[in-house]
C-alpha cells in the first residue's frame, strides 16, 4: 500500500511542496525536511507542548498532527513569528525576567503565550497558568515565565 | 515514539469513506488527539487512516426544535466559543475547559471523544447526564442511539465496524434545569481523578468505572446512599478506590449544593 503523499502548504509565508510519509509528524517535517528546528520534539505524545506551532492561526501540537494533514494549511512556527516581530515583546520580557533556563520549552511557551496575548484580554495569573498548563518547563521555572507573560499582557513592557 | 507505517486517505464523500472503512485494519482519524499518541506509542498499528475531516455535513452546531445538534467534527475550541452551546447545553459548556489544553482543544473533536469512550473523558458523562442521542451512519442506514446505550464498556461503544458517528444531539436546557460540571485533577487539563456531570437529579461520574456511572436521587440522602452502593471506582496510580469514592462524595455534595441553590 502507498505510504508517501505529496503535500503543498504555506510555512511562515512561503509556499512549500514536498513528498512525505504518512507517518511523519508535522514537527518532524518542519525540523527534518525544512530545517526549522525551533519547534522541539519532546514527549511526542501531546503532553509537554514543546512542539507547539500554529496551523491556520490556531496553536496545535506538532507531534499530534501528521505532516500529510497539514496539506493546504498555513503553518507558522516560532521562526516565522520571531522574524515578523510578533513575538518581540514576549521574547524581550522572557529575556529580562530570566524566564528560560535550558530553553527547551521556550519556543512552545512563546507560542502558547502569544495565543493568549492575541485574545486581547488582561488575564489573571491563574488564567495565564491555565493557558500554559499544557507546556512543561522541566527546569520548573514557571514563576518567571508567568511573570514575563503577565508583564506583556498588562502592557508594562 | 514514532508511529509505525500506515497509509492515509482523505475521502471527500461519505460513500468514499464507507468504501475505505471496509478495510478491517482501517481506523478513523478525526482530530487525532488520542489516536496519534496511541500510534506514536505503538499501542495501535492500523494499515490505513481514514481522515474524515474532509467529509461534508459532519461539522457545525445547529438548533433543532427542542435540541441542539453538534456535528461529530466540531472541535472542543468551537464548543468553547459557541454561544448556542453556552446557552442551551450549559453542562457541556462547563465541561469543555477541563478537556486537556488549548492546543489540543483546537484539534480534538466531540465525535472523537465520544467514539473513543475514554472512561476519564468529560463528554460521555455529560451525554449520559443529559440523555443525549447519538446519530450513527452506515453505508445503507442511519440509526439513533441513546447515550445510556452507547457506552458499552472500557473504550467500547455501540458503534459497529463500518459505521461513523456523525452527530450528537443534546436536549436544549429548560429554564428550570440545573446543571453543574465538577472535576478533580492533579493539574489543569490532566486526566480526571474523578469528575461529575450533574443535571437535575441525574449525577453521572467519570473516572469512576469503565463507563460513565449514573446515580439518581431526588434527595441528598438518597443520592449518597446510592453512591456508596453502586460506585466502585477502580484505583489509579495515585488514588485508591476508597479515596476516589470519598472524592466522589465530596463532588456530589458540592453539586447538590450548587444545583439546589441555583436560580
Amino acid at each position: 500500500m502507498e505510504h508517501d503523499y505529496d503535500i503543498a502548504l504555506t510555512v511562515n509565508g512561503t509556499a512549500v511542496t514536498r513528498r512525505v510519509s504518512a507517518r511523519q509528524h508535522l514537527v518532524d517535517f518542519l525540523r527534518d525536511d525544512l530545517g526549522l528546528t525551533g519547534s522541539h520534539a519532546g514527549c511526542e505524545h501531546g503532553v509537554c507542548g514543546a512542539c507547539t506551532v500554529r496551523v491556520n492561526g490556531e496553536i496545535v501540537r506538532g507531534c499530534l498532527m501528521l505532516a500529510v494533514q497539514a496539506n493546504g494549511c498555513r503553518v507558522d512556527t516560532v521562526e516565522g513569528l520571531s522574524d515578523s516581530k510578533e513575538l518581540a515583546r514576549l521574547q524581550k520580557a522572557f529575556h529580562e525576567r530570566n524566564a528560560l533556563q535550558c530553553g527547551f520549552c521556550t519556543p512552545g511557551m512563546l507560542m502558547a503565550a502569544q495565543d493568549l496575548l492575541k485574545a486581547g484580554r488582561k488575564p489573571t495569573r491563574e488564567e495565564i497558568r491555565a493557558h500554559i498548563s499544557g507546556n512543561y518547563c522541566r527546569c520548573t521555572g514557571y514563576q518567571a515565565i508567568v511573570d514575563a507573560i503577565e508583564e506583556v499582557m498588562h502592557g508594562q513592557s | 515514539m514514532k508511529a509505525a507505517a500506515f497509509a492515509y486517505a482523505k475521502p471527500a464523500s461519505l460513500p468514499a469513506a464507507f468504501d475505505l472503512l471496509e478495510n478491517p485494519n482501517a481506523k478513523v482519524l478525526a482530530g487525532g488527539q488520542s489516536l496519534i499518541p496511541s500510534l506514536n506509542m505503538r499501542l495501535s498499528a492500523p494499515e490505513l487512516l481514514v481522515d474524515i475531516t474532509g467529509l461534508p455535513g459532519l461539522a457545525g452546531i445547529s438548533m433543532q426544535e427542542n435540541s441542539i445538534r453538534i456535528g461529530a467534527l466540531t472541535t472542543h475550541a468551537q464548543l468553547e466559543k459557541s454561544g448556542e452551546v453556552g446557552k442551551h447545553v450549559p453542562l457541556l459548556a462547563q465541561a469543555v475547559p477541563h478537556v486537556a489544553h488549548a492546543a489540543i482543544r483546537n484539534r480534538g473533536t466531540i465525535g472523537g471523544s465520544m467514539a473513543l469512550a475514554d472512561p476519564a473523558a468529560e463528554y460521555p458523562a455529560c451525554a449520559v447526564a443529559l440523555e443525549a442521542v447519538f446519530v450513527i451512519k452506515s453505508r445503507t442506514a442511519e440509526r439513533r442511539v441513546k447515550a445510556g446505550r452507547f457506552f458499552k464498556g472500557l473504550f467500547e461503544t455501540d458503534l459497529k465496524p463500518g459505521e461513523l458517528l456523525v452527530a450528537v444531539e443534546f436536549p436544549a436546557a429548560k429554564k428550570t434545569d440545573k446543571s453543574v460540571f465538577l472535576e478533580l485533577a492533579r493539574r489543569h487539563g490532566d486526566y480526571a481523578i474523578i469528575g461529575l456531570a450533574a443535571h437535575n437529579s441525574r449525577f453521572v461520574f467519570l473516572g469512576a468505572g469503565s463507563v460513565p456511572v449514573l446515580i439518581q436521587g431526588d434527595s441528598m440522602a438518597k443520592a449518597r446512599a446510592e453512591l456508596s452502593k453502586s460506585l466502585k471506582p477502580s484505583p489509579d496510580l495515585y488514588n485508591s478506590s476508597a479515596t476516589k469514592l470519598h472524592l466522589a462524595g465530596v463532588l456530589l455534595e458540592r453539586a447538590w449544593n450548587t444545583t439546589t441553590t441555583l436560580h
